[in-house]
């Protein structure tokens, strides 16, 4: 006010922009817009930390479900305990025996377990399916039949989780799947040595179970490449060829303008409604099996098809007219320039928008509930009509499972298919590199 | 003679016919091969795809019909006595009861519902799978059975002589046609243009074909369902009973529940990713120096590109008891299924979704537009608030639309992260179901063909379909009419 109220005393007239109510004008534009910036930073680092915190949680929970806590038993394969009739014919061998074997050897570890409620207790130390792994090595050997044999045997979830910190051996004994006496017999266990942790092959090797320590991601590996297999098959060749016919040949008139409103349209849909089209046309019309990669790929290879339409359009119109003209230039009929100078100049290109769209597809998992996908499937799939699941619904299944064993296989599968993920989007991203071609 | 044998048969078959064909040629040449119209090559071409295309076609219309085919055989050819013996086993009094008197009409008298039921225990039965059929009914349906082994047996011979004869009729016929007057580089490429249209028409009749599975199925549910009380009813229970006289027999189909569910969490996710998208993309493409620029952009990629079921699980894992535990910190008690955890992280998924598109919009306007507004003295901030957002405008609100769209769509991370229960209010913290949710509830686990729960799910999705369908062809609307031309 002092300077309003006299105005001579003031060396040089004030300027609209270099006043002090200027200068504040201009500090406060300028804390405009450090804040707008830090708007911008901000949601940058809360995209970016979401995916750490996912990233972390993953590999935090998953990594320990690739070791497995194994106790050794010294196991007595008694003749006339799996193999009742004495046939000598693995086949005819009695398959619920072999638990009864584990828990004998079990027995035999702690002779100082009588009754009936601690013996139980003792049988909580191994898994309840830990015969059907000695039932394998017995198939594969039988000659161990009639012997004494020390074998790794899983342990319990319970134990397991304890061993891995999953449950805190801390807690109240009540709120923990494992009492203190079993503790205590474990740690007399470990105490000689008959604990180790070792890597969890069956996870690799088996396929879905209802116990955490027998289940495994290979049926669902499989599943996915069968439906992987049959999607490509559909897509690529349609995609490709539809993208050709549109990009190269099609006629600018009313049927190739609703094709073109048509597949940008279908790229939006919902996957959840192919699923639907899948239940209605593949399975209700033409009577196809529920659950089979077949059908799985059918609709899989419909929902990635305007994915690869779109890219290959993209890469058949980077390749430079002048290609087409020399081509014809030289003699070449319109179908013999594309095919023979076009299409392979824009190959790599389309080869990486189809490496997208089938990245985008191994994880889908809507659609493929829609077509019963979601069996329970104890073998790896052996033909495209057999029963199956795949990855993302593997994942799915697990993770409704109230086990704590399956939470750990849940991360572990994710981080799998996350693993498969970044390798396809890596593929695309190398051939990107190595194939550009600036004209 | 198994599908697969006779289709491997038929490629063997073209082989021999592009060998045919250009030796062929080759011959009739008379030793100058100028003397062809076309190269050698397109005369075998000419003719492994007419041996191979006619045929392959028959193929796969014949597994696509045998089936029904074959049903309606076994089915028309089963006596109303063995008829009558398996409903008697099978069917619940009231329906036996409803059948009787119009057994006599054989299998037509049956219910879609019964003779699927039927079919499939003539199924098992023919693949050796007693274990799953009835005993009591096993001696009505053996002959049936039979019958549907032996048709199953002559019908893939017959496929396969079928086959033999189209190829080598084809094979015949074109080879006569070779000559050197024969312009056989033009007839391969009129057939594989042909293709290339069938191809491209591929997309136009996978929507025909959503279109109409969901208009029959939903208009079969319109039927036992009023329209308006579908649209407007304000109570969904689909559980229907088996049986007519159990408690809680009578589904409710109003969908208002559903629609509140899946628009509360749909906004949910977009109060998360349109601020989150937009100013990532905003300081991706003005401020972040280009070595930020590489590095962000590939993780927002990454977060782009996990698969919806991960975010699923994150959600149920991670965000969930996160949002529960903070509600209890402050006395709130929050569902463990609430529409917030749901939102949020569908939210996360959206935002590359919404930022990669804002990116494209951003930088199409033009530099000059910037240079302008900094020559006239502005800040960054203003320039991007009131030159460049504007001439943005109609690109971002169609990315947004098409961001709400995505998240209508979603269908993992609520059938993991939200309820069940369809519950009508607005409470975020709240446990509500979408309409995602109840077409993947009602249609996993045992379903009934005809029952109006099994069908509703049908007019769920016509819902759904359009209404991202209307989101999606608004959004190019708007950036098709507003968008600025600069040039």
């Amino acid at each position: 006010m002092t300077e309003i109220a006299e105005p001579m005393q003031t060396a040089a007239p004030v300027s609209l922009h270099t006043g002090n109510a200027a200068t504040k004008r201009l500090k406060a534009r300028y804390a405009a817009e450090r804040r707008f910036r830090l708007y911008g930073i901000l949601a940058i680092v809360f995209a970016c930390s979401m995916l750490v915190i996912l990233l972390s949680t993953l590999l935090k929970e998953g990594t320990s479900a690739f070791f497995q806590t194994e106790v050794k038993l010294a196991v007595t394969i008694d003749a006339g305990t799996i193999d009742p009739q004495g046939t000598g014919n693995p086949a005819e061998w009695d398959r619920g025996a072999f638990q009864t074997l584990v828990s004998d050897a079990l027995y035999k570890e702690f002779p100082e377990v009588t009754g009936r409620l601690e013996k139980r207790d003792v049988r909580g130390l191994i898994s309840p399916v830990a015969g059907v792994r000695l039932g394998q090595m017995l198939d594969k050997d039988p000659s161990l039949v009639g012997q004494t044999i020390e074998v790794w045997l899983p342990a319990s979830d319970g134990i397991n989780q304890i061993v891995k910190g999953g449950i805190d051996r801390d807690l109240p004994e009540l709120q923990r799947p494992i009492n203190d006496q079993q503790l205590a017999w474990f740690d007399s266990l470990e105490q000689r040595g008959d604990v180790r942790s070792a890597f969890n092959t069956t996870f690799f090797t088996a396929s879905d179970s209802n116990y955490p320590e027998l289940a495994g991601l290979l049926g669902a590996a499989v599943g996915t490449l069968l439906t992987m297999l049959v999607t490509l098959a559909i897509s690529l060749p349609i995609g490709v060829a539809a993208a050709v016919y549109l990009e190269e040949f099609a006629p600018k008139n009313r049927f190739t303008e609703i094709i073109e409103v048509n597949i940008n349209n279908l790229a939006a849909v919902p996957s959840i409604v192919f699923g639907l089209l899948g239940l209605a046309v593949f399975l209700n019309f033409f009577g196809m099996p529920r659950s089979a990669p077949l059908v799985g790929g059918l609709v899989l290879g419909l929902l990635v098809l305007p994915t690869i339409i779109i890219a290959s359009r993209a890469a058949l119109k980077a390749v430079p007219p002048s290609i087409r003209e020399a081509a014809l230039g030289m003699g070449a009929s319109k179908l013999q320039a594309v095919m023979h100078h076009v299409l392979p100049l824009a190959m790599p290109g389309i080869m990486t928008g189809t490496i997208i769209g089938m990245a985008h597809a191994v994880g889908e998992t809507a659609p493929l509930l829609m077509i019963g996908m979601n069996a329970f499937v104890t073998s790896a799939p052996d033909s495209l009509l057999a029963s199956s699941s795949v990855l993302p619904v593997q994942i799915f299944i697990w993770a409704d499972k109230p086990e704590r064993g399956f939470v750990e296989l849940t991360s572990a599968a994710i981080l799998v298919l996350l693993a498969f993920l970044i390798l396809m989007n890596g593929a695309a991203i190398w051939l990107r590199k190595k194939f550009e071609r600036r004209w | 003679m198994s599908v697969t044998l006779t289709v491997a048969v038929l490629l063997f078959l073209s082989l021999a016919g592009f060998w045919l064909g250009r030796n062929r040629a080759v011959a009739v040449a008379g030793g100058r091969i100028a003397n062809l119209h076309s190269v050698p090559t397109y005369y075998g071409t000419y003719m492994a795809l007419w041996a191979g295309l006619p045929a392959l076609v028959l193929i796969l219309a014949w597994m696509a019909l045998r089936g029904t085919v074959m049903d309606w055989m076994v089915l028309s050819a089963m006596s109303p006595e063995q008829l009558e013996a398996w409903a008697r086993v099978m069917l619940a009094p009231a329906e036996l009861e409803a059948l009787l008197p119009t057994i006599a009409d054989g299998a037509s008298a049956l219910t879609q519902t019964h003779r699927q039921l039927l079919l499939i225990n003539i199924g098992n039965l023919a693949a050796g799978q007693a274990l799953y059929v009835n005993p009591g009914v096993i001696d009505a349906i053996t002959p049936a059975a039979g019958h549907l082994s032996q048709l199953r047996g002559l019908a893939d011979w017959t496929l396969f002589g079928a086959v033999m004869a189209l190829a080598g009729g084809t094979l015949a016929f074109t080879w006569s046609k070779i000559g050197p007057e024969f312009r056989a580089r033009n007839n391969v490429e009129r057939i594989v243009t042909a293709l290339l249209v069938l191809c491209s028409t591929i997309a136009v009749l996978t929507t025909v074909g959503i279109v109409l599975s969901l208009l029959f199925e939903s208009i079969r549910f319109f039927t036992k369902v009023p329209v308006t009380e579908f649209l407007f009813g304000l109570q969904w229970s689909p559980q229907t009973a088996i049986r007519a006289d159990q408690v809680g027999s009578s589904g409710a189909f109003g969908a208002v529940p559903l629609f509140t569910g899946t628009l509360l969490i749909a906004t949910i996710a977009m109060i998360v990713a349109a601020p989150v998208g937009l100013m990532s993309a905003i300081y991706l493409s003005e401020y972040a120096p280009k070595r930020v620029r590489g590095l962000v952009k590939p993780i927002l990629e990454i977060l782009a590109g996990v698969p919806t079921v991960v975010y699923g699980f994150f959600a149920i894992l991670t965000v969930a008891p996160f949002i529960r535990d903070l509600g209890a910190f402050f006395g709130i008690p929050i569902s463990s299924q609430s529409a917030l955890a749901a939102g949020v992280v569908m939210g996360v998924m959206i935002v590359p979704f919404v930022s990669s598109l804002a990116d494209d919009v951003i930088n199409a306007v033009p530099q000059s537009l910037r240079d302008g507004s900094y020559g006239l003295g502005a800040t960054k901030s203003e320039t991007i608030r009131q030159v460049v957002m504007p001439a943005a405008l109609p690109g971002i609100v169609g990315a947004m639309l098409l961001a709400v769209s995505r998240a209508i769509g979603e269908t993992m991370i609520v059938v993991m992260a939200a309820g069940l229960q369809a519950s009508l209010t607005l409470n975020p913290l709240a446990s509500v179901t979408t309409v995602t949710v109840q077409i993947k509830s009602i249609l996993v686990g045992d379903q009934e063909f005809d029952s109006a729960k099994t069908l509703s799910v049908f007019a769920l999705g016509l819902v759904l379909f359009l209404v991202t369908l209307a989101l999606n062809v608004i959004a190019l609307r708007i950036v098709q009419k507003y968008r600025e031309k600069y040039d």
